[in-house]
């Protein structure tokens, strides 16, 4: 298998490793990691597919890879706070109870 | 000129952001001010180059793509953004008295609104497939930032599942962009178009795309977060959340679609997406039939109102095209309205629940009087906007013979008065059940005032629609002919 190839497989098999967990995990911190790992599949997929085949690899990919990285960062960042606040006003960290509230 | 213009229609809001959590003083009130109120005025001088020249180019700072990022606004880039800055700056006025800029919710508050209006007229300034990705992505997190902004436990639940599926949605859109890049060489979305020949590679990153932004726009099936968050976020931002915020990513798709994979066929898939339309407006408008609080009404209501946005990739001709955009417009205006009418009776009764607001209509005239002029636009009768945009539909519906869509606009309209008329009957005809209690809180009367503005602004669109419909047949996509 050349090299591509295998940063390809590793990406899908990250992917799904991702997919699995969002799915399965209660917790939002496991979901949370589940979908940086996801992140990370597809920024493995980028740089992969950006060469070096011949010569010197294109920039803008490794740009966007680098940006989506910032990106991802931030997010999740904004959701650990978001979920650290949920678990002060419900005591739990989970989306399993009922999610309309009473009034508004 | 019109560089500076749409430069400063960017970054006021966003410099105005920065100001308030850098200043978090007494100042608060004035900065969000100066941040708003000039962007109609400034809106003036891209319309006048869009009118004149019809597309205008810009490479911010000199810097051309593909590291630089270049802007690109024509017909369709103006409606939104003028929709943008008019909803945003309206429900300001409103959001003006719910989170006061001096007190500590305001603090919080304003500089997230602040940075999703920004992003999302930074959004339909885009032109690369990347830029958007990383404005609907500031788009997505001011505005669940924005939905727990009280720290309410059911707001917070629903924005943190908004932003598991929002982040999802993102991670496949941005896989699609990656795969496009390889293929096509460029980010350029109205490049793209010329570079590409549909494959089965194309295919699969236009699906990838397609389906992230049908999450973020909540169509059925996909809809299920948006209820919760739309229903039990503060007034002001379920507004701007059914105004402006899913209708980006809808335009994202539009974009994609129209220009991006210009020239392909997709007869197949754009049926498919008509049908998810069919399936959004027939189940939301059920499910708002047997909701009893207020705004879970209204929020599903738009699930609803979403699906004929869809209508336009099975149509997919100038006069759907008009349609569709007029309809972004009319329903923007209308739900805007409805929701802030919806937040002022909330925080006047105490609760929203549909049985307990019997009688309201003697309390909150002008309250009512809003909610009801928006549902007269939302189920379409005329002379509203909403009207206008299904005669439209209809329209372009009749011209290609294709019953089952115009028997689907029809009935749509009729379901959606059964759940308007079941909430109108509940507050108004009532004649014993008067509300005794005094209210819980006093409304502002510019609270009020703001929805009502909104409100007749969309069934004023009924009677000012010839301009805007120029307007829009003036950029049509490629290979649309009037």
């Amino acid at each position: 298998m050349d090299s591509l190839g295998l940063y390809v497989l590793a990406a899908a098999v990250l992917f799904g490793v991702g997919v699995y967990g969002l799915i399965v995990a209660e917790h939002l911190m496991r979901k949370l990691f589940a979908i940086n790992i996801m992140g990370n599949a597809i920024f493995i997929l980028l740089v992969a597919a950006s060469g070096p085949i011949q010569g010197s690899p294109d920039p803008v990919p490794q740009a966007l890879v680098l940006t989506g990285i910032v990106i991802a960062v931030s997010a999740t960042a904004f959701a650990l706070a978001l979920m650290v606040r949920l678990y002060q006003e419900t005591g739990q960290a989970t989306l399993s109870s009922r999610d309309d509230g009473d009034d508004g | 000129m019109t560089a500076s213009a749409l430069a400063l229609i960017v970054f006021l809001p966003l410099l105005a952001a920065c100001a308030t959590v850098a200043f978090p003083g007494r100042w608060v009130g004035l900065i969000v001010r100066t941040g708003l109120l000039p962007l109609p005025l400034l809106m003036l001088v891209p319309t006048a180059a869009v009118l004149d020249q019809n597309v205008v180019h810009l490479a911010l700072a000199g810097h051309a793509s593909p590291l630089g990022i270049e802007w690109r606004l024509d017909s369709l880039s103006l409606l939104m953004l003028w929709l943008n800055v008019g909803i945003t700056v309206l429900i300001s006025l409103h959001a003006g008295f719910t989170f006061r800029p001096d007190s500590d919710r305001g603090r919080r508050f304003w500089p997230l609104w602040l940075i999703l209006f920004a992003s999302m007229n930074a959004l339909v300034l885009s032109a690369d497939l990347f830029n958007l990705y990383v404005t609907l992505e500031l788009v997505t997190l001011a505005a669940i930032g924005l939905i727990a902004v009280e720290s309410k436990p059911a707001a917070l639940r629903a924005g943190m599942r908004y932003l598991l599926l929002a982040l999802m949605a993102s991670l496949l859109y941005l896989l699609g962009v990656g795969l496009i890049y390889g293929q096509a060489g460029t980010l350029d979305l109205y490049l793209i178009a010329e570079q590409i020949e549909p494959g089965w590679l194309p295919v699969t990153a236009l699906t990838l795309m397609i389906v992230g932004l049908l999450i973020k726009s909540a169509v059925f099936p996909l809809h299920a977060w948006l209820p919760a968050a739309h229903g039990n976020a503060p007034g002001p931002v379920s507004a701007i959340l059914s105004a402006m915020v899913v209708k980006v990513s809808i335009y994202m798709i539009w974009r994609l679609w129209f220009w991006g994979a210009a020239g392909w066929d997709l007869t197949t898939a754009a049926n498919l997406m008509g049908l998810l339309g069919a399936a959004a407006i027939v189940y939301g408008s059920l499910a708002a039939l047997v909701q009893d609080r207020l705004k879970m009404i209204v929020a599903y209501s738009t699930v609803a109102q979403l699906g004929y946005l869809m209508l336009l990739f099975p149509l997919a001709s100038a006069l759907a095209f008009q349609a569709a955009s007029y309809h972004l417009l009319s329903h923007g205006l209308a739900k805007a309205a409805m929701f802030l009418a919806a937040a002022n009776i909330l925080n006047s009764v105490g609760t929203d629940r549909l049985q307990r607001l019997a009688g309201v209509d003697q309390r909150l005239p002008l309250d009512v009087f809003a909610l009801a002029l928006g549902g007269v636009s939302i189920l379409g009768l005329p002379p509203s906007g909403g009207f206008v945009a299904k005669w439209l539909f209809l329209e372009a519906a009749w011209q290609q013979q294709a019953w089952g869509w115009l028997i689907l606009v029809a009935g749509g309209g009729l379901l959606a008065a059964a759940y308007l008329f079941r909430v109108l009957g509940v507050i108004c005809l009532h004649p014993r059940k008067r509300l005794d209690k005094r209210p819980r809180r006093e409304n502002p009367d510019l609270a009020s005032v703001a929805a009502l503005i909104l409100a007749v602004g969309a069934i004023a669109a009924g009677f000012f629609s010839a301009p805007v419909l120029d307007l829009v047949s003036a950029g049509l996509p490629p290979g649309m002919t009037p």
